[in-house]
């Protein structure tokens, strides 16, 4: 239905630029969720495509032509707000058809329309209340019908189920995904949320400080961030990091000098790293494991059980603190002084500018 | 809940010693007048015949019906409430609007916007009078006259007119004040929906802001009603309820007959009817203002 393009779209306030040239293409039918932490400028970006702010510089096209000086209702965009933003003095049915009406639709037709979105929606019953009479879940369900009733060519949802309980998050979260393969629209999708990041987008952008990080698809910014920033923000718990020095070359794998001297090998097919250079080991959770040979020991601060597996929070001689994800067994207590192995087949390397320094090809093998 | 009503009600009875002084005082303050009025409503009681003091029974009602001067009265009163009203809201929503939106200078835009409602009445109404609506040195005369309009003399030609020029001034900053803080409090994702939505500036007007306003407008309508009905120094100062009786309000009335005619009895009668009028204008006024408070 639409294709969206952003060409170093900037946004200046005042003096301060708080979107800083973003180039982006978003394919027709893709979802792609603009992600970073408060205030780095994802919902400017999303005003500036649904045309509530102006851009300040560079160039927004829809399905190819220029859109910076159409106004927003002429853009054939839908947003949900993250207040929701509903009418308070109209019913549901009101709040669904009010852009129909605006469009000077005949009555039937508005009617036809707010039917069909209410039913896959659920909100049939609810047609005659006020906004004031529904729950945080059913508000947001009218405010996401009356993006549908408009048929846009892409919807733009800012924040939309920040304000929901975490049950109530999780299902709206498959009830947007499933309305997505449903209507088979275009989507931006912006959240501070990488669990909803992780869980809805076919692209993730993550933004930080009005600048595009990265852009890929879930699982690849987890194997394969780009960058210190990304790693740290894309999976949960977070990935540990270790300052380790670089000791040499093996052919296809670098060997690190980690804080307790031990060594490691870490396979790196294109490795720019010099020998003797100071950089980030990056390894997730779940490549960390609990072994008594391992080439790390440090002593169990917290177990966090959380079933089928459990994460172990470890202090190392050198003040790091690792996070490990195992199977979940009962012997391990805090105080404990456990041995932690490595998989150094998923590990990443940060050089001192925060980059990484393997381009992993493997990354989505 | 036995219980609970009880230690609600001991919790009343302890709190009686404390409230009561001020009940009293209140009681006393609102009643003994009204008894005092309702009492000499009914008495031949004239400030010029002072040795004649005697009960009449509803006579003095049945003069003040029988005097076509009381109903001009009522409805002066009300076509000035009604028409001050009706202006107030317009202009102070048209202002609100305009103080609501971002330009250079809007802090004191809005103060300069609101200052005539810090201007005693019989000043506010001297200036009006004397500098601005004089036909010969006043200032709206003087621009009429360079457009070669002919100069009205307002006081004598259209003297309620004129009054209500005067009140709407001293009240359509209220209107601004109380309507703006409401248009402060409105969502502007709501406003940023409805553009989207592809709603022009008049049809955001009309289904989003002025919906948002039904409360505040109710409740202006409510303030502006209780001190409109008794308007008085603007009128003595003007008018003094002429010419003729154009601009006598009942308010005005209750005063020519106690202290230019002396009639007590008279001006009493006059006052209970002027408390019926505002008790049923405040009836109507409660009801609607709770049903737009409760949609
Ligand atoms: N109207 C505005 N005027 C000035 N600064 C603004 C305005 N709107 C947003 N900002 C600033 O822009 C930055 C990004 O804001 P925003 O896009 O809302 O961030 P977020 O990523 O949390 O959605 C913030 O630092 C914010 O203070
Ligand atoms: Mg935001």
């Amino acid at each position: 239905m639409a294709t969206l393009e952003l060409r170093g779209v900037r946004k200046t306030y005042g003096t301060g630029e708080v979107v800083k040239g973003v180039d982006l293409s978003i394919k027709d039918r893709e979802f792609v969720v603009f992600v970073g932490p408060s205030g780095c400028g994802k919902s400017t970006l999303l005003r500036m495509i649904a045309g509530l702010e102006e851009i300040s510089a560079g160039e927004l096209l829809i399905d190819g032509v220029r859109a910076n000086e159409i106004p927003p209702d002429e853009r054939e965009l839908a947003m949900v707000f993250q207040s929701y933003a509903l009418y308070p003095h109209m019913t549901v049915a009101g709040n669904m058809g009010f852009a129909l009406k605006m469009a000077g639709k005949p009555k039937a037709e508005i009617a036809a329309k707010v039917a069909q979105a209410a039913r896959i929606l659920q909100l049939e019953a609810l047609l005659d209340r006020r906004p004031k009479m529904l729950s945080g879940g059913q508000r947001q369900r009218v405010a996401i019908g009356r993006a549908i009733v408009r048929n846009p060519k892409c919807f733009l949802f800012d924040e939309p189920l920040s304000n929901l309980d975490a049950a109530l998050r999780v299902q709206m979260r498959t009830e947007i995904a499933k309305l997505h393969q449903e209507l088979e629209a275009t989507m931006v999708y912006v959240t501070h949320d990488q669990v909803e990041a992780m869980t809805m987008a076919d692209r993730i952008v993550v933004l930080n400080g009005g600048r595009v990080e990265q852009v890929g698809a879930p699982l690849e910014l987890y194997r394969n961030p780009a960058s210190k920033f990304v790693a740290g923000f894309i999976g949960s718990p977070r990935m540990n990091m270790l300052e380790v020095a670089v000791a040499g070359h093996d052919g296809a794998a670098v060997r690190l000098t980690l804080p307790g001297g031990e060594s490691l090998a870490v396979p790196a097919r294109d490795a720019l790293v010099k020998t003797g250079a100071r950089v980030t080991l990056g390894l997730r959770p779940e490549s960390l494991n609990l072994a008594d040979d391992g080439a790390l020991r440090g002593k169990v601060e917290v177990v966090e059980h959380l079933g089928a597996e459990m994460l172990v929070h470890v202090r190392t001689p050198q003040d790091d603190l690792l996070i490990i994800k195992a199977p979940d067994e009962a012997r391990i207590h805090p105080n404990q002084t456990v041995g932690i192995g490595i998989n150094p087949a998923r590990s990443c390397l940060f050089g001192e500018d925060g980059l990484a320094l393997i381009l992993r090809v493997d990354a989505l093998a | 809940m036995a219980g609970g009503t009880k230690v609600g009600g001991r919790r009343e009875g302890r709190g009686w010693p404390l409230l009561s002084p001020a009940v009293i005082v209140l009681g006393i303050w609102s009643v003994v007048p009204l008894a005092m009025t309702l009492w000499y409503s009914t008495r031949y009681y004239n400030l010029l015949d002072p040795g004649r003091h005697f009960f009449v029974g509803l006579r003095n009602y049945d003069l003040l019906f029988s005097d076509p001067g009381s109903l001009t009265a009522i409805a002066n009163s009300i076509i000035l409430v009604a028409s001050v009203l009706v202006i107030s809201l317009i202009v102070g929503t048209a202002l609100a609007l305009l103080l609501n939106a971002e330009f250079p200078g809007r802090g004191a835009a809005r103060l300069f916007a609101i200052s005539p409602f810090f201007v005693m009445p019989p000043v506010a109404a001297l200036i009006w009078k004397n500098l601005l609506l004089n036909p010969l040195n006043g200032l709206l005369g003087w621009m009429m006259g360079l457009f070669g309009l002919p100069v009205i003399p307002w006081f004598s030609t259209a003297p309620m007119v004129a009054l209500i020029i005067i009140v709407s001034w001293e009240w359509i900053p209220f209107a601004t004040l109380i309507l703006l803080t409401a248009l402060q409090s409105l969502d502007s994702s709501q406003i940023e929906a409805a553009r989207m939505d592809g709603a022009g500036p008049l049809a955001r007007l009309r289904y989003i802001i002025l919906p948002h306003l039904g409360r505040p407008v109710a409740i202006v309508v409510m303030m502006e009603t209780i001190f409109l009905l008794s308007i008085f120094a603007e009128i003595l100062t003007t008018t003094s309820g002429g010419p003729g009786d154009a601009t006598t309000t009942l308010t005005f009335l209750v005063y020519i007959r106690a202290l230019l005619d002396f009639n007590v009895g008279g001006a009493s009668a006059a006052g209970v009817l002027a408390i019926v009028l505002a008790n049923i204008v405040g009836l109507f006024l409660m009801r609607s203002v709770a049903r737009s408070l409760n949609r």
